[in-house]
């Protein structure tokens, strides 16, 4: 099972990503988690929200340009070596890590991760053989 | 002493320059009618046939010949002499679309040679000097043109054509080059590698450079001639009309004496197509009237500039042509290479992207930079950085083999190129020359 994720072109200059946060808290949305990966000529946002079509909507109609992806997502004890558990059990698979980014949840003793692979169904299935407990987009947005 | 290749004709009074003109011209215009159906047709559509035309005076009622008439009898439909009698090809910037194809005889070879001889001899080359030309050679008619000259003046050359900046730089030193012979930027970056190298413009050997086919300021001509310790020419010339040396400077270096015993030289306002009185600034017309092969008559340069019939204290009697200002329609000279914007569009559409984009051109250390900004499209765009990262390339790589120049590609958000009238604004050019 996968968490969605939204991605998001900017340009790297002054405004940009306020111009993207500013219409998404118009709209209302809820962003759960959020990462920012940048050149120096452009960047690309990647957020996790509580309402994906209103998100899309909103972007569409503000010419941003977007893509939704499937994202794995953990929830890893927020203890030393929560993250090196998940990351040997994928890597002892073969399966690369595009990218990858960590917020804190609600329940404090709780960190979650995002990994960005390319077949989200089978790093579910490592992680999920190696005992790590994945999380739904319903956990996520009830976060 | 000032020198010249051809002096009784480089000095000629103006009168005798005004006989050899009405005299060529009729003779040209007859030519072209009798060979070129093309050229038949459209002095048909004015009612006009050779004998209307008796002499200069009468050039004005010729029809002009545009890059788009080139582009539409591309490539024999203006040819005026036989194949069997043409010995040469060359071409502007082999690219698609664009490509302009001009026909030599041994006749037109010649003569453009001894074009480029009175300028490399105005610029001082002997037959005692070694001459490197460091232009392109090919299909190109910089390293043709100035090679072909060299040899005429009797000076000792190197066909060095372009690139390989340490072997130009050994064989100048090695061999003693004291003519140059490249495009300005091209000479503006071999000074900056000699300086970098610690050479004083004493250990270079050179005296004199002949720099021309892009535009180049005073302050260049200056930052050149300190550097290298040279004195440096300005050419002019257009493939069209044969190549360098239609036009070329002297040692007052102010302005370009136009070979005006064969091209006959207009200025036209370029939107009614009247000819201007001298000294008005407008679009630079050409009529070539010693050519066999390939002769234009009245063809529209797109290049902005004044004349000037003044004296000039070198002696030529010719008359001068500034700097050209720009031209009047879309093609840049980038690093001496024609660009058209189409070109860089057809690159972008045919990786599968859009039509927006914008061209921004400047000049940063005497040299041109190209960047291209791209509008980002859903098509284009991935969560992927090393894939954005990989597109981006791509299109760098497709714009390389299109235009032979690398450009800087930037990917820009969408609607962010600004357009007038609903068309993005295409071209920026920020060069101050």
């Amino acid at each position: 099972m996968s968490v969605t994720q939204i991605s998001v072109f900017l340009e790297n200059r002054p405004g940009a990503l306020l111009g993207l946060t500013r219409v998404l808290a118009e709209k209302g949305i809820d962003m759960r988690a959020f990462s920012l990966a940048e050149t120096s000529e452009f960047g690309i946002a990647r957020f996790i929200v509580d309402d994906i079509d209103a998100t899309a909507a909103v972007l569409n109609a503000e010419g941003f340009i977007h893509s939704v992806t499937p994202v794995v997502a953990v929830a890893i004890s927020n203890t030393p070596g929560g993250l090196n558990r998940a990351l040997t059990a994928l890597s002892e698979a073969s399966v690369n890590v595009e990218y990858m980014y960590a917020f804190i949840g609600g329940r404090r003793e709780s960190a979650y991760m995002i990994f960005r692979v390319a077949d989200d169904a089978r790093a579910s299935e490592v992680l999920r053989a190696a005992g790590i407990q994945l999380a739904e987009q319903e956990e996520i947005v009830n976060l | 002493m000032e020198r010249y290749y051809q002096p009784e004709i480089e000095t000629a009074p103006r009168e005798q320059i005004t006989a050899w003109q009405s005299e060529r011209l009729v003779k040209q215009v007859r030519h072209v009618w009798e060979n070129v159906p093309a050229y038949r047709k459209k002095m048909e559509e004015k009612g006009l046939t050779p004998d209307d035309i008796k002499g200069v005076e009468d050039l004005h009622k010729l029809p002009f010949v545009t890059k788009a008439d080139l582009r539409d009898n591309y490539p024999y439909g203006l040819l005026a002499a036989p194949l069997g009698d043409c010995v040469r090809i060359h071409s502007t910037s082999g690219t698609t679309g664009k490509r302009v194809v001009a026909f030599y005889t041994q006749h037109d070879v010649d003569l453009w040679e001894d074009c480029c001889a009175r300028a490399l001899t105005a610029a001082g080359a002997t037959e005692n000097d070694v001459c490197q030309v460091a232009y392109g050679y090919g299909l190109f008619t910089g390293g043709a043109g100035l090679h072909g000259g060299s040899h005429k003046v009797g000076s000792l050359t190197l066909p060095m054509s372009s690139g390989n900046t340490e072997r130009q730089i050994t064989f100048m030193r090695d061999l003693g080059a004291t003519v140059l012979c490249c495009t300005p930027s091209y000479a503006a970056y071999l000074g900056e590698t000699m300086k970098e190298m610690g050479l004083t413009p004493e250990q270079i050997p050179l005296k004199a450079g002949i720099f021309g086919a892009e535009a180049w300021s005073e302050e260049m001509r200056r930052d050149i001639e300190s550097t290298m310790g040279i004195k440096a020419y300005d050419i002019y010339g257009l493939t069209e009309l044969s190549g360098p040396g239609v036009a070329f400077e002297c040692s007052a270096q102010s302005g370009m004496h136009i070979n005006e015993d064969h091209f006959i030289a207009e200025i036209i306002d370029p939107d009614t197509g009247e000819v201007l009185p001298d000294g008005q600034q407008g679009e630079l017309v050409f009529t070539s009237i010693t050519k066999e092969a390939f002769p234009l008559l009245r063809y529209r340069t797109r290049d902005v500039c004044v004349l000037s019939h003044e004296k000039c204290s070198c002696g030529r009697t010719h008359v001068k042509m500034a700097k050209p200002r720009g031209r009047t329609d879309d093609m840049l000279i980038i690093r001496g290479v024609n660009v058209f914007p189409s070109q860089i569009e057809t690159v972008l559409l045919g990786l599968g992207y859009g039509a927006n984009y914008q061209i921004i051109v400047d000049r940063v250390n005497h040299t041109d930079t190209l960047d291209v900004r791209v509008e980002m499209t859903p098509e284009m765009f991935t969560d992927n950085m090393g894939e954005i990262a990989r597109r981006q390339k791509q299109i760098v790589e497709g714009l390389r083999a299109m235009l032979g120049l690398t450009a800087k590609v930037t990917l820009v958000a969408p609607k962010s190129i600004v357009r007038s009238e609903g068309k993005a604004v295409r071209v920026i050019d920020n060069r101050r020359i």
